[in-house]
């Protein structure tokens, strides 16, 4: 430790407060990553068992069922498997995006310490969307890879999905995000967010059935869903599925405007609730 | 013994002979009561909750698949339509689930962090009293689900044979084998990461174990595999019974979760006599 | 009084219509040791997050090393330490871990961050626990890691919200010995507390604050010359009587306070006192003389005691 005397200069202090106003967004994400490891093996498993059952028991097992009745056709496994990897991407928001707000604000409460060091609310909320990311990214890259290995991914530009499966996990965790950060206590609405937000819209997503089996009334889940928007934006990459042209963008336009929207928000909320 | 009216006798009224010792003291109600109490303070709507869970695949699925798929025909040979095929499936899972949570995830808590049975077994209370009382509870979660979804089924004329009736005891069955087993493994578990392993085995169990489709579509070799399963093995009962397709290897079924509920008293018994009493 | 490390002007913190910082003003001096002293609630806590610049102020001037944190907090919170109320370390990470993620706040290069963590380790007498997880640390060791954790970007300022509260008494000293050689080092410290004797140890000068106001300010030492008399002595009569006892012993020492327990005698020689009460008949079930202390003026300045 060294003796401070005499005060410093202004530039002294603007010049010590530039790297953390510069990077303070990535030493969050460092530091999420960080705890991250302690669940590293379990997180490397998961991403790697999770497509190989899902593919086969719904992609193949279920898909011999669909494929007999049906007549063949479409292959069930390449029109499922883009909702497949969607949902992972959305499985992984929903665990993200959920506990380590409660954590970081009440039960173990880091953000205020960062806040206490020189970061900024709005750096604290870049930090946790670029670690989810990080988790986000690889896991639907080794989705992407089993899919493969499956014969789930036949067009030569199928590998956009990994991106589109990514944005499609982001909305949804950026839509939760505003509401997980600013809950006081909890009541066990992170239960409620997975059984009422997150099941549902596996379900009812076009996921294993084109959206238009469903009954009109029902169909509407589909339409705000961002994970319908991002499974039919993933089949057109995947197979190559017919839609119009303006529909393909409005699936686009919808997850990266829920983005922003839920971004703004949990910026928002992270400063009101940092500053008391 | 002989004993002043003034000095109470410190041995106890009566000290019959029993048959589990000092492993029972005959008072698992009073564990299930301590349950009943504590489950009073949760959320209902999360409880409640857990009821959707089947209701939500069985509406997707069942509408969504049904005209997809068609018929399907169950073990016995029987054609049925796609959502009567599933229905039975859900509520063994449902059973599954209710029982599995409330013996593994809400069990380790007890046991590691709020030291509930440290506590409980310092009482007179022997382990198998705390073994079972938690079981019961567990029972009981998972029935309360299994009824509602009944209901369900039968509105949506899912129940298509009067031994429907009979998938309520054979539910209870599925749950008491799943939680005694659950809470058998849960007491060796020292950390979350262990306790991620349940999952590991859990989700595919869900998907593989003839839940939405037969489980001929698989090679014979992986037959023999998933029918090993005990979600296979509850399955099969509970759809039997719901869709009247009836034979003789139920009674299998029924064998195996016994023997499933036995392996897990025991070992549950076991683990929390070397846990806290020894 | 050379140049303020802090200065704030009638500084003001309203949540809704209730004033938790009722326009307070007082400077701080570098290498000084500032304490708020004051009862919970008292808006010591909301006075530290202001300065801190984690809580924007709702009126009144506040500068932190000739910053306003409005526009620099990131600056100014390069320059601080901060030890809160509520140890907020990271229980995910392990000890050593804590201190490096931690600097890497204050955009310390990771090959710098790991010769620092270990001299902190050191400090803070954790060096053997610096594989350890949080939560198997004991209550005064969190505290010195909190403290270790403050230090790792060298700050100019180290705010410290009650440090020692909820810690057994081996523990605090340990503590204050190692605030009291930041201090030697010309750290300045501004820390609360609602312990006299803490305040006592550490503070060169501080301010009483009761209800979002100061009442006092000075030296322990001035302060307790101002506000009460040299010793104090103590007697007591039993619950029910020593309201009614306080009431005939008028003209004994220079002033009363009357608690539920017992009376406090206010004078520059106690045993005198107790003398007179004595003399005049009076027979307390105890007594006791001892140095006035900030209790005593806390008591003087606001009619309460400090800790309820």
């Amino acid at each position: 430790m060294t003796a401070v005397s005499a005060l410093p200069t202004r530039q002294a202090l603007i010049a010590a407060g530039e790297r953390p106003r510069r990077f303070g967004s990535w030493y969050v994400a460092e530091h999420r990553i960080r705890s991250m490891r302690a669940y590293a093996t379990t997180l490397i498993v998961t991403s790697f068992a999770n497509p190989a059952v899902y593919l086969f028991a719904l992609g193949i097992g279920l898909g011999s069922l669909v494929n007999r009745s049906s007549g063949g056709g479409l292959g069930y496994l390449a029109f499922v498997a883009p909702a497949l990897i969607a949902s992972a991407a959305v499985t992984v928001a929903g665990e993200e995006f959920t506990y380590p707000m409660m954590m970081g604000f009440k039960w173990n409460p880091i953000f205020f310490a960062m806040n206490a060091a020189p970061i900024s609310a709005y750096q604290i909320v870049n930090g946790m969307v670029i670690a989810a990311l990080a988790r986000i990214l690889p896991t639907a890259a080794v989705y992407f890879v089993i899919m493969v290995l499956f014969g789930a991914a036949p067009s030569g530009v199928a590998v956009v999905q990994v991106l589109t499966a990514a944005l499609t996990g982001l909305a949804v965790g950026l839509v939760i995000m505003p509401y997980t950060a600013s809950i006081e206590e909890d009541k066990g609405q992170m239960a409620m967010i997975q059984r009422f937000g997150i099941l549902p819209m596996f379900l009812f997503s076009g996921t294993f059935f084109p959206l238009t089996q469903l009954p009109v009334g029902l169909q509407w889940i589909g339409w705000i869903s961002p994970l319908w928007h991002g499974t039919q934006l993933g089949r057109v990459f995947n197979y190559g599925m017919v839609e119009p042209a303006w529909l393909t963008v409005i699936h686009l336009v919808y997850l990266l405007a829920l983005c922003a929207v839920g971004w703004r928000l949990a910026r928002r909320v992270f400063a009101r609730r940092l500053n008391k | 013994m002989t004993s002043t009216p003034t000095v109470p006798s410190l041995v106890p009224p009566t000290v019959r002979p029993r048959l589990l010792g000092a492993l029972y003291a005959g008072n698992a109600r009073a564990v299930v009561s301590r349950g009943a109490l504590a489950t009073r303070s949760t959320n209902y709507l999360v409880v409640l909750s857990g009821f959707f869970e089947p209701i939500f695949y069985l509406v997707s699925l069942g509408y969504g698949l049904n005209k997809l798929v068609g018929t399907v025909e169950t073990t016995t040979g029987q054609p049925v339509s796609y959502a009567a095929f599933i229905a039975p499936a859900l509520l063994a899972v449902a059973a599954m689930n209710g029982a599995i949570y409330d013996s593994t995830w809400n069990v380790f808590f007890k046991m590691n962090y709020s030291k509930l049975y440290s506590g409980m077994l310092s009482t007179s209370l022997g382990p198998l009293d705390v073994a079972l009382g938690e079981i019961l509870l567990a029972l009981a979660r998972g029935g309360v689900y299994a009824i509602g979804f009944m209901i369900v089924m039968q509105v949506l004329g899912l129940n298509l044979a009067w031994t429907a009736i009979l998938a309520l005891p054979a539910v209870l069955l599925i749950a008491f084998g799943f939680a005694s087993f659950g809470m058998a493994v849960t007491s060796y578990m020292k950390t979350f990461q262990q306790m991620d392993w349940i999952n590991f085995v859990m989700m595919p169990m869900f998907l593989f174990s003839a839940t939405f489709y037969p489980v001929t579509v698989y090679p014979p070799v992986v037959q023999v595999i998933v029918e090993a399963l005990p979600l296979w093995q509850g399955v099969e009962l509970v759809r039997g019974l719901t869709t009247g397709a009836l034979s003789i290897a139920m009674l299998g079924h029924v064998l195996y979760f016994a023997v499933m509920i036995a392996i897990g008293l025991v070992f549950t018994t076991r683990r929390l006599r070397a846990l806290f009493l020894d | 009084m050379p140049q303020a490390v802090i200065s704030a002007a009638r500084l003001t913190k309203k949540y809704k219509d209730f004033a938790a910082v009722d326009g307070i003003s007082f400077e701080v001096a570098p290498g000084e040791s500032f304490g708020l002293l004051g009862p919970n609630g008292a808006g010591k806590s909301t006075t530290m997050r202001m300065v801190g610049a984690v809580s924007t102020r709702t009126s009144g001037e506040l500068s932190i090393l000739g910053l306003d944190p409005n526009d620099a907090g990131p600056e100014i919170r390069s320059q601080l330490g901060v030890v809160p109320q509520q140890d907020n370390l990271d229980q995910e990470l392990r000890v050593r871990d804590n201190l490096i993620v931690y600097g890497r706040y204050f955009g310390i290069p990771m090959r710098a961050i790991g010769r620092k963590a270990d001299e902190l380790l050191e400090f803070a007498q954790l060096a053997d626990r610096a594989k350890s997880k949080v939560d198997d640390l004991s209550g005064g060791m969190k505290r010195r890691l909190t403290i270790a954790r403050a230090l790792v970007n060298d700050p100019r300022i180290l705010l410290l919200d009650e440090p020692t509260t909820g810690l057994d008494p081996q523990a605090r000293h340990i503590l204050w010995d190692r605030l009291f050689r930041l201090k030697e080092q010309g750290t300045t410290l501004v820390l609360t507390t609602h312990y006299m004797d803490e305040a006592e140890q550490l503070c060169d000068r501080l301010v009483v604050v009761d209800k979002g106001t100061i009442m006092a300010e000075g030296s322990p030492a001035a302060l307790i010359r101002e506000y009460s008399s040299r010793e104090v002595l103590e007697v007591r009569f039993g619950s029910d009587r020593n309201e009614e006892v306080a009431a005939k012993l008028a003209g004994i020492g220079e002033r009363h306070e009357v608690l539920p327990d017992r009376i406090l005698i206010y004078s520059e020689n106690g045993e005198a006192e107790l003398a007179k009460i004595h003399a005049a008949g009076y027979r307390p079930i105890t007594s006791l003389v001892r140095r006035s202390s900030l209790e005593d003026v806390f008591l003087r300045l606001t009619g309460r005691s400090l800790i309820e």
